[in-house]
């Protein structure tokens, strides 16, 4: 049995991750178990690990610095036992070198690059993007077998008014268009984050959930 | 590109459906779940719960129902009604709501909404808006915000109050015209495209929907980013599909996945 660590840090709508990784599993067939923790010692141990979030960067990062010992793990977990890992929304922006958002606040730097408010070209695209869009694929990844993308492909689920700008092309795998080339999903090595929510993007959403159960890097 | 959103509102009473659900196909139509099956089913882009219980005793009952109804939700889903305080806010979060909607507490204290999307991110307010025309005939268009569900009048200007709202940190609005709720003659477009022009963030028009092409107008006349409607859908009188079809033919981007 394999175990998903998703990391609760007291950050949004971690009823609905779990519940997503949970149908995923089973509509799949995968034995996992679904551990919603604050435990470092769990997410040490875990088989893979999944960092959600909502909010601000700076607040998150407050929010999972508050939880003892999780930063420690985290890096523990993704860095040395290079397991699968998977960032949600602010937990992808956390990947970056810093964060831009009311201050400035260090990531874990894992993909080189700030998170930087989005400056669509369009004066009347809204700020927050929210609703749903479609991904360019740049970097073919195996989360996204099985996944019909590109303008007429299938739809993720995006709300933001940041987005990870990274310094190096090949850790962008894919974007998506408002206004300008947002960054929707970035990947190096063992390490993959989402700026959409696949929690919430219907059948997009539970094939890249699977894939990710599946991934081995 | 982004799609128009298309979203189909519950209003919730002590864990019923209230304005009616009559699906086909559906064992209990007065439940907010089989309810969100069906439209998650559909293709619906989002589900807004709006619960309208008055007592405390159904408010408990409504708690475990949003678990229930997020359960079956691979949709974002809004739950509004009853928010005063940051811990209702969590509250709602930890049973599967992904935003929550604010109304009557950040007219009292619009503070209260800085609060909030400082704990919670901008992305997670929504402030709901009922406004009504207050301007006679003749005289420039002016409307009002009421609270209460509608029946306590505020004197507040509803464009001036998105304004502050969207400063406090909403991170969207959702827009109820009251004079048109219920008639199925259309959103109130000028209050629409008043407010939608007025503030950066999406809005969320609502109040009226009698038919397909008013979800057109409410988009291509109002500027709204996401239309809400209840009994055209909840009566099945057009599908989340003949509406988006609908949407497509006017040239409107919508997600049909």
């Amino acid at each position: 049995m394999m175990n998903v660590a998703i990391i609760d840090y007291g950050s949004g709508n971690l009823r609905s991750a779990t519940k997503a990784f949970e149908r995923a599993a089973r509509e799949a067939g995968i034995s996992a178990n679904i551990i919603l923790t604050n435990e470092p010692n769990v997410v040490r141990d875990a088989d893979r690990v999944v960092l959600p979030g909502v909010g601000a960067y700076a607040d998150c990062r407050a929010g999972l610095d508050a939880v003892l010992g999780m930063g420690d793990a985290l890096r523990e977990v993704v860095e040395q036992k290079a397991r699968p890992f998977l960032g949600i929304c602010v937990g992808m922006q956390l990947m970056s070198d810093r964060g831009l958002e009311k201050t400035i606040t260090q990531g874990f730097g894992w993909i080189s690059g700030d998170v930087v408010e989005m400056s669509p070209d369009d004066p009347d695209l809204k700020i927050p993007q929210i609703g749903w869009n479609t991904l360019d694929v740049s970097h073919p990844h195996p989360l996204f077998d099985g996944i019909n993308t590109g303008p007429e492909g299938k739809h993720a689920y995006f709300v933001h008014s940041y987005h990870l700008k990274a310094n190096e092309p090949s850790d962008i795998v894919a974007t998506t268009n408002y206004g300008e080339a947002v960054t929707a999903m970035v990947a190096r090595d063992n390490m993959v984050g989402t700026q959409f929510h696949p929690e919430k993007s219907q059948a997009l959403g539970l094939t890249l959930i699977t894939n990710f159960l599946k991934w081995a890097p | 590109m982004l799609k128009t959103r298309i979203i189909p509102c519950l209003d919730v009473a002590d864990g019923r459906v209230v304005k009616g659900v009559n699906f086909v196909d559906l064992v209990d139509a007065g439940d907010p779940v089989e309810a969100a099956i069906a439209y998650d089913a559909a293709g619906a882009d989002e589900l807004c719960f709006l619960d309208i219980t008055a007592s405390s005793d159904g408010r408990e009952a409504t708690f475990g129902m949003i678990e229930r109804t997020a359960e079956h939700c691979f949709m974002p889903l809004t739950v509004g009604g009853g928010v005063r305080e940051l811990s209702d806010i969590r509250r709602l979060l930890l049973a599967g709501a992904d935003k929550v909607s604010i109304n009557t507490t950040a007219v009292k204290n619009p503070d209260f909404i800085a609060e909030a999307a400082d704990k919670f991110g901008n992305q997670c307010i929504v402030v709901a808006i009922d406004a009504k025309k207050v301007s006679n005939v003749g005289e420039p268009d002016r409307w009002e915000i009421f609270t209460h569900g509608g029946r306590t009048e505020t004197g507040i200007d509803a464009v001036e109050f998105a304004q502050l709202m969207v400063k406090k940190g909403a991170g969207e609005i959702l827009l109820t015209s009251m004079d048109r709720d219920g008639t199925k003659t259309g959103y109130n477009l000028p209050l629409t495209r008043a407010i939608s022009d007025a503030v950066k963030v999406p809005v969320i028009a609502s109040g009226g929907v009698g038919n397909l092409d008013h979800l057109v107008e409410g988009v291509k006349e109002g500027h709204a980013s996401a239309v809400l409607a209840a009994s055209i859908f909840h009566f099945g009188t057009y599908s989340i599909l003949e509406a988006k079809q609908h949407m497509a033919k006017a040239g409107i981007a919508v997600r049909i996945d």
